[in-house]
């Protein structure tokens, strides 16, 4: 975070650390769970099937018992925190806490859901938080490659919708998708260049420039939608799209299988990507370098790091990066619409600082905000009383709890949105 | 700031076009400081020499408006490859050029001439209404934008990057349309609450991330994106409310605001402007002397120009950030309260706002965050949604391009070094140029 030494609160004193903190917090989530969801929850079983409809296997459990049940272990959990736990454990208690707490909601919501409904399909459920979850991976990736070499990268979601605009186009006039796939390459490219170029020569302000650049792509995609697109749909906005890969044997895999090995190329590419960026940062020089210019350029530079020249090289690579998780739509899913990306590049952003700018961490928080946003579907499906607006805040709320250091600190790179000028 | 003693924390003798270039991130330090100094020609220049020499300087005013023209060149590139008719004509461009040239000059020079007979001034226009009706239009889209725009360079120039101003705008918006519809009262007395009420919306918001700056030192710029997409969600989801959303209809539109909250409007029912531009040109100046004249002003550009020095000076650091703060969300949902309570819309809608948010921070950074110049952007965006409109219904020209043209302004606006590169402007004498404002997350 800022490394400003603004009044900073006093953390890990007395009694009351930050295990203790959390432990407190999960004892009242627990007793949330425990009571008010035991006391809602109907006697209806709540089934968790391993498939997409109500047949087949399924776990079963009584909605009350389960509710008071899973309630019960997240207050186990927090207590045991309370108590004062070895650092050690913290995060393995913290996640079953949470996941006990998730669990009690759920028997909560699938046995209250209409009589007939009371399932909730566990491979569709990871499938659409997959299917969510990949713009925001390929998203925050970017992010990671270009914050990580120090360039602020606010114009995630403009790459996005470049990468998305310029592979319906292109792929539509050529009719290959894999012309279309480069091309949203390029497109995402192109925005990450204009950051590049503006924040590192010009030494314009990241924020600033980031901001501009996303109201330039929707300005451009939109005006030449309207003017092309939406004119002749037939010619400009039919690209072609990528069939479903199934890999033998995995795919048979219970409840993996399908939601992992089934899926369009992006899955893959979106998931082999998170190794490699994973892989290349923390185990080649490359990603040596790449931090080191993100945390100290001069020190870098001192040894003859390149600084100007590889934040150039990880910024394009950040938009052909977003750009491919642009076209993870248009060439995929859906024909290109006006600002069809919606704020997804702001949640990967979100997903980015919540992993504390690191590719797993990037990926684990994507999913858990895919995972939100396909329950917010869900319990709109079985008429929740919960307001799918408000699961749909809850990854803007859970980064402003994690940057604000309420579970745990998270630290940019050090240099990161600093220009640097070489002297 | 006659008194300066030594540890004065106002560092920066704040000029206001220091602080703008400053806020804009610039770059002719570095270049000046790689070209020698020219040497100084013989014998004292001209008046009218030293205003030529300085109109094709790069000041702050010419590369303002050669961003402007550059910005519409783009924008025509773009009109001539997206029309397959003009384009055709490039096929045979070799042979007769002229067909290609026309064709682009009559598309381009009708479109720009819509936009600005639907912003200033037609000609043709007969009548008292009809003339008016450009400026209205334009006046009655300023108005909101004068205020996010403020809020962002009131927050800049206590370095605060208010993002959220899209946010604290809807927020704005909801409680004044709430207090527009639910609470009977008189007139007069009623537009007065609901106005305050949109202050407090927008304040509401402003506190959240200023608190958690001051408290925590999260960095407000990831903390305002956030809230903008948490109030987006909350507008959606109260406008479906019962007691919110109008009885008769099953889409998401809210009830209407009662005609005593109304802002009355200025020059008759045919026309749209209304008393928020009034309320705009007020609240320009009271943030002009809060920043130039108030003990909280000279605290908050002490804070923004250097936190620590402040500190040591015995100014609350802590403090100034949350007032900061509330002060811009203020800002920002008078802004938003005017969405509803003026002639644009009178329920809301989840795209009742529509981008003034956002708009602001191209607003306050095109106004080089001075009080006025943030005004003198308003209009000028105004005036190109305004012109959009005609655009687009006359020429067919969508109004996505206005867009485009707002981005590229405050694109080249940010980077003068550009600019003068393409024009071969001469260095201003005057641009004395800081270090960037990039501090990073």
């Amino acid at each position: 975070m800022a490394v400003e030494n603004v009044a900073v609160a006093p953390v890990d004193q007395g009694f009351w650390t930050r295990t203790r903190k959390v432990g407190a917090v999960l004892v009242a989530l627990g007793l949330l769970g425990a009571v008010l969801f035991g006391a809602l929850a109907t006697d209806q079983q709540a089934r968790f099937t391993l498939s997409e409809d109500s047949a087949g296997a399924a776990l079963e459990i009584n909605g009350t018992v389960g509710a008071i049940l899973f309630g019960l272990v997240a207050l186990a959990a927090g207590a045991a925190m309370l108590a004062g736990l070895p650092k050690r454990w913290f995060t393995l208690v913290l996640g079953v806490g949470l996941v006990g707490f998730l669990l009690s909601f759920l028997c909560w919501q699938v046995s209250a859901a209409p009589t007939g409904q009371n399932f909730m399909p566990l491979v569709n459920v990871l499938r659409g938080t997959f299917v969510l979850a990949l713009p925001l991976i390929f998203g925050a990736l970017a992010g990671v490659l270009c914050e990580r070499s120090g360039v602020v990268n606010v114009a995630i979601e403009g790459q996005l919708l470049m990468g998305a605009f310029s592979g319906a186009l292109f792929g539509s006039i050529s009719g290959s998708v894999w012309v279309g796939l480069v091309a949203a390459a390029i497109g995402g490219a192109f925005i990450s260049l204009l950051l590049a170029v503006f924040a590192i020569r010009y030494l314009v302000d990241q924020v600033v420039m980031g901001i501009v650049l996303n109201l330039l792509a929707v300005g451009v995609t939109g005006f030449l939608y309207e003017r092309l697109m939406q004119t002749d749909a037939e010619s400009y906005n039919s690209a072609p799209r990528f069939s479903n890969w199934e890999i033998p044997l995995l795919s048979d895999i219970p409840l993996l299988g399908p939601v992992l090995f089934r899926g369009n190329i992006f899955l893959y590419l979106g998931l082999l990507l998170v190794l490699v960026i994973h892989i290349a940062l923390f185990r080649t020089r490359w990603g040596l370098r790449t931090r080191a210019v993100g945390e100290h350029p001069t020190a870098a530079d001192t040894l003859g790091v390149k600084v100007l020249r590889l934040r150039y090289l990880n910024v394009v690579l950040a938009g052909v990066v977003a750009g491919i998780g642009g076209a993870s739509y248009t060439l995929a899913l859906y024909s290109f619409t006006k600002n069809m990306i919606g704020g997804k590049g702001f949640i990967a952003l979100a997903a980015l600082i919540f992993g504390r700018w690191s590719p797993t961490g990037a990926l684990l928080a994507a999913l858990f905000f895919g995972f939100a946003d396909q329950l917010a579907t869900y319990l709109s499906a079985i008429n929740s009383t919960i307001p799918s607006q408000f699961l749909a805040m809850l990854p803007y709320l859970a980064t402003i709890l994690a940057v604000a250091g309420l579970v745990g600190r998270v630290r940019a790179p050090a240099a990161d949105g600093k220009p640097y000028i070489k002297g | 700031m006659s008194s300066v003693n030594p540890g004065s924390p106002d560092k920066e003798p704040a000029t206001e076009a220091q602080a703008a270039q400053t806020a804009l991130g610039n770059t002719e330090q570095t270049e000046s400081a790689t070209t020698p100094k020219q040497p100084t020609p013989e014998g004292r220049p001209t008046l009218g020499r030293l205003f030529l020499d300085n109109l094709w300087a790069a000041n702050t005013f010419t590369v303002t408006l050669l961003s402007l023209v550059l910005a519409m060149v783009v924008g025509a590139i773009l009109m001539i490859v997206s029309d397959p008719e003009v384009l055709a004509t490039y096929s045979y461009i070799t042979a007769r050029p002229t067909d290609a040239l026309n064709a682009s000059w009559t598309l381009v020079s009708e479109a720009y001439g819509n936009l600005f007979k639907g912003a200033v001034l037609d000609p043709d226009a007969v009548g008292f209404n009809a003339a008016l009706s450009p400026i209205s239009e334009t006046l009655t889209y300023t108005a909101p934008l004068v205020f996010t725009g403020l809020s962002v360079a009131l927050a800049f120039r206590g370095g605060l990057f208010n993002i959220g101003a899209q946010g604290q705008a809807i927020m704005g918006v909801i409680l004044a349309a709430l207090a527009g519809f639910l609470l009977p009262l008189p007139p007069g007395l009623h537009l007065l609450v609901a106005v305050l009420a949109g202050a407090l919306g927008g304040a509401i918001w402003g506190f959240i991330p200023g608190i958690l700056k001051a408290r925590t030192g999260a960095h407000e710029v990831i903390n305002t994106i956030m809230l903008n997409y948490v109030a987006v969600y909350f507008l959606t989801w109260i406008i479906v409310q019962n007691g919110v959303q109008d009885p008769n209809r099953a889409d998401a539109i809210s009830k209407t605001v009662d005609t005593s909250a109304q802002l009355p409007r200025l020059l008759g029912d045919g026309l749209r402007v209304h008393a928020g531009i009034i309320l705009a040109v007020l609240a320009t100046a009271a943030v002009a002397w809060l920043l130039n004249r108030s003990t909280l002003g000279f605290e908050l550009r002490a804070v923004g120009a250097n936190p620590d020095a402040s500190r040591t000076a015995g100014i609350s650091v802590t403090k100034t950030y949350i007032l900061i703060m509330v002060f811009a969300g203020a800002l920002a949902g008078l802004g938003g309260s005017q969405m509803v309570l003026g002639t644009t819309a009178s329920a809301l809608t989840p795209l009742v706002v529509a981008q003034i948010g956002f708009d602001g921070i191209l607003v306050a950074l095109l106004g080089r965050v001075k009080p006025w110049g943030v005004a003198l952007a308003a209009l000028l965006f105004g005036a190109l949604q305004a012109g959009g409109n005609r655009m687009q219904s006359y020429s067919g020209i969508s109004l996505e391009l206005v867009t485009v043209l707002q981005a590229l302004i405050v694109i080249f606006i940010a980077a003068p070094a550009l600019v003068k590169a393409i024009f071969q402007l001469r260095a201003a004498r005057a641009a004395r140029l800081q270090t960037s404002l990039a501090k990073g997350w």
